[in-house]
């Protein structure tokens, strides 16, 4: 294996693209190196991006958009009082991830990256419309989280690509979101099922919004029909009904030891509801 | 295999190495350093038996490779210690027998100074989720919990 700290993210990707075997990034590792451990990937070239400039750092931009290093650990996104009053579901969804010491290393694109239909921050990343850039050898673009993921551990990233940075929309003004998630313990476990609810208001009714189911499906989802039940509601419980069934309708998860099918679908249209109450109370500036 | 040469400070004093870049932080300290304190347990940073401070951030050190440690302070256990006067949760852990094997509690006194150095009061609650990545499966979790509330009113009592 050979180690990599290359200075640029040009310089990360053309390692990246004229490499021959297994190429791994390294971030905070909380994955890299489990897989590592386990032999599951013994990467050829491991490519750490931590010196790369500005990857651990959290920039409000002048339009209070925020732009997100790819380094930037999960505990350091908790401490930022500024984008835990702008964005407390994504900032939530991160910090569920694993323990103290997983939090001082793991990110967001991390566990973007990674893949896993359970990934905490994921969901609330696609509630939230957040996107990512991506450099490789066609050039830069800009991919929303929502369409990154094709499968289980798949990603739409290809040879030579790699993130550079995370972009979170301004969050303007009677809005909130927010994420639940559903596990047999108290802490350091793996969703069964995930849900982040992002929305506005005009007054009490709901004007825009968006719904992210996690872990019930082999991708993170984003549900329109989830979102469409409580658009022009104020989020009465004929809506709260509605979001419930629409939620339960576009769960197609796996039987495993953790959860049933028929119990996946049922936990998604509850932590909908519950994830919508909360994010409802943030839009109005209560602080939940 | 090329050997990676790494420039750190452990415990405050400067430390050289040459590591296998798929060598982790906590095989480097075990293997090279003689720093035999932070343990193994799952290797996967699950159990938190491997607790070290990075620039003063608790990490799991089997999570961490040994070549990321340039230029970076590292914080183990065996520098909670100041000489032979021991460190007050180290006392109270004693006091309390907040231990059996004993193979968690290195990981565990780190985290609980990194907390307190945070947080001098914190609640039971905060104490709980913060060790909750420090698995125990001697004593179970009361004494520790206790012993670190009770270290935590005395250091504020003594400050």
């Amino acid at each position: 294996m050979k180690y990599h700290q290359p200075s640029s993210f040009a310089d990360a990707s053309a390692i990246a693209a004229g490499a021959s075997g297994v190429t791994r990034y390294l971030a905070g590792g909380t994955d890299v190196l489990v897989q590592l451990r386990a032999d599951l990937v013994t990467p050829d070239d491991l490519i750490d991006v931590k010196k790369i400039d500005g990857v651990h750092d959290i920039v409000r931009n002048s339009d209070d958009s925020w732009t997100i290093g790819v380094a930037v650990t999960g505990a350091e996104m908790s401490e930022h009082p500024a984008l835990c009053q702008d964005w407390p579901g994504v900032v939530e969804a991160m910090d569920l991830i694993g323990s103290t010491q997983v939090q001082g290393r793991a990110t967001l694109v991390g566990n973007l990256c990674n893949g896993s239909p359970a990934a905490d921050s994921v969901p609330a990343m696609v509630a939230a419309d957040i996107s990512v850039t991506v450099i490789g050898p066609k050039g830069e673009r800009t991919i929303k989280v929502e369409d990154m993921p094709t499968g289980p551990g798949r990603t739409v990233l290809e040879k030579g690509d790699i993130v550079t940075a995370v972009h979170v929309p301004s969050r303007g003004d009677n809005a909130g979101d927010a994420y639940l998630r559903f596990i047999p313990r108290t802490e350091m476990d793996i969703a069964v099922v995930g849900c982040a609810v992002n929305l506005r208001l005009d007054g009490d009714t709901i004007t825009e919004a968006r719904v992210s189911l996690g872990a019930v499906a082999p991708t993170v989802l984003l549900v329109q029909e989830a979102a469409d039940a409580i658009i022009g509601t104020t989020l009465d419980d004929k809506a709260l009904e509605a979001l419930s069934k629409a939620a339960e309708a576009a769960c197609n998860p796996i039987n495993d030891k953790r959860g049933t099918i028929e119990f996946r679908v049922e936990v998604a249209g509850v932590l909908a509801k519950r994830a919508a109450k909360i994010a409802y109370a943030r839009a109005k500036g209560k602080a939940v | 295999m090329s050997k990676i040469h790494v420039t750190t400070k452990v415990n405050g004093d400067e430390v050289e190495f040459l590591c296998d870049p798929r060598e982790t932080m906590l095989d480097v300290l075990r293997d090279h350093l003689n720093l035999t304190g932070a343990k193994e347990g799952c290797g996967t940073g699950d159990c938190g038996a491997c607790s070290v401070t990075v620039d003063g951030r608790l990490v799991c050190s089997c999570l961490m490779l040994g070549a990321e440690a340039e230029g970076k302070e590292i914080a183990t256990v065996e520098g909670i210690a100041n000489g032979e006067a021991l460190h007050p949760l180290q006392t109270k852990f004693i006091e309390y027998a907040a231990l059996q094997c004993g193979i968690c509690t290195p990981g565990i006194l780190v985290a609980a100074k990194n907390l307190l150095e945070r947080e001098p009061d914190p609640t039971e609650e905060q104490v709980r989720y913060w060790l909750a990545g420090n698995l125990c499966r001697c004593t179970g979790y009361d004494k520790i919990i206790r012993a670190v509330m009770d270290t935590a009113a005395d250091m504020r009592e003594a400050s």
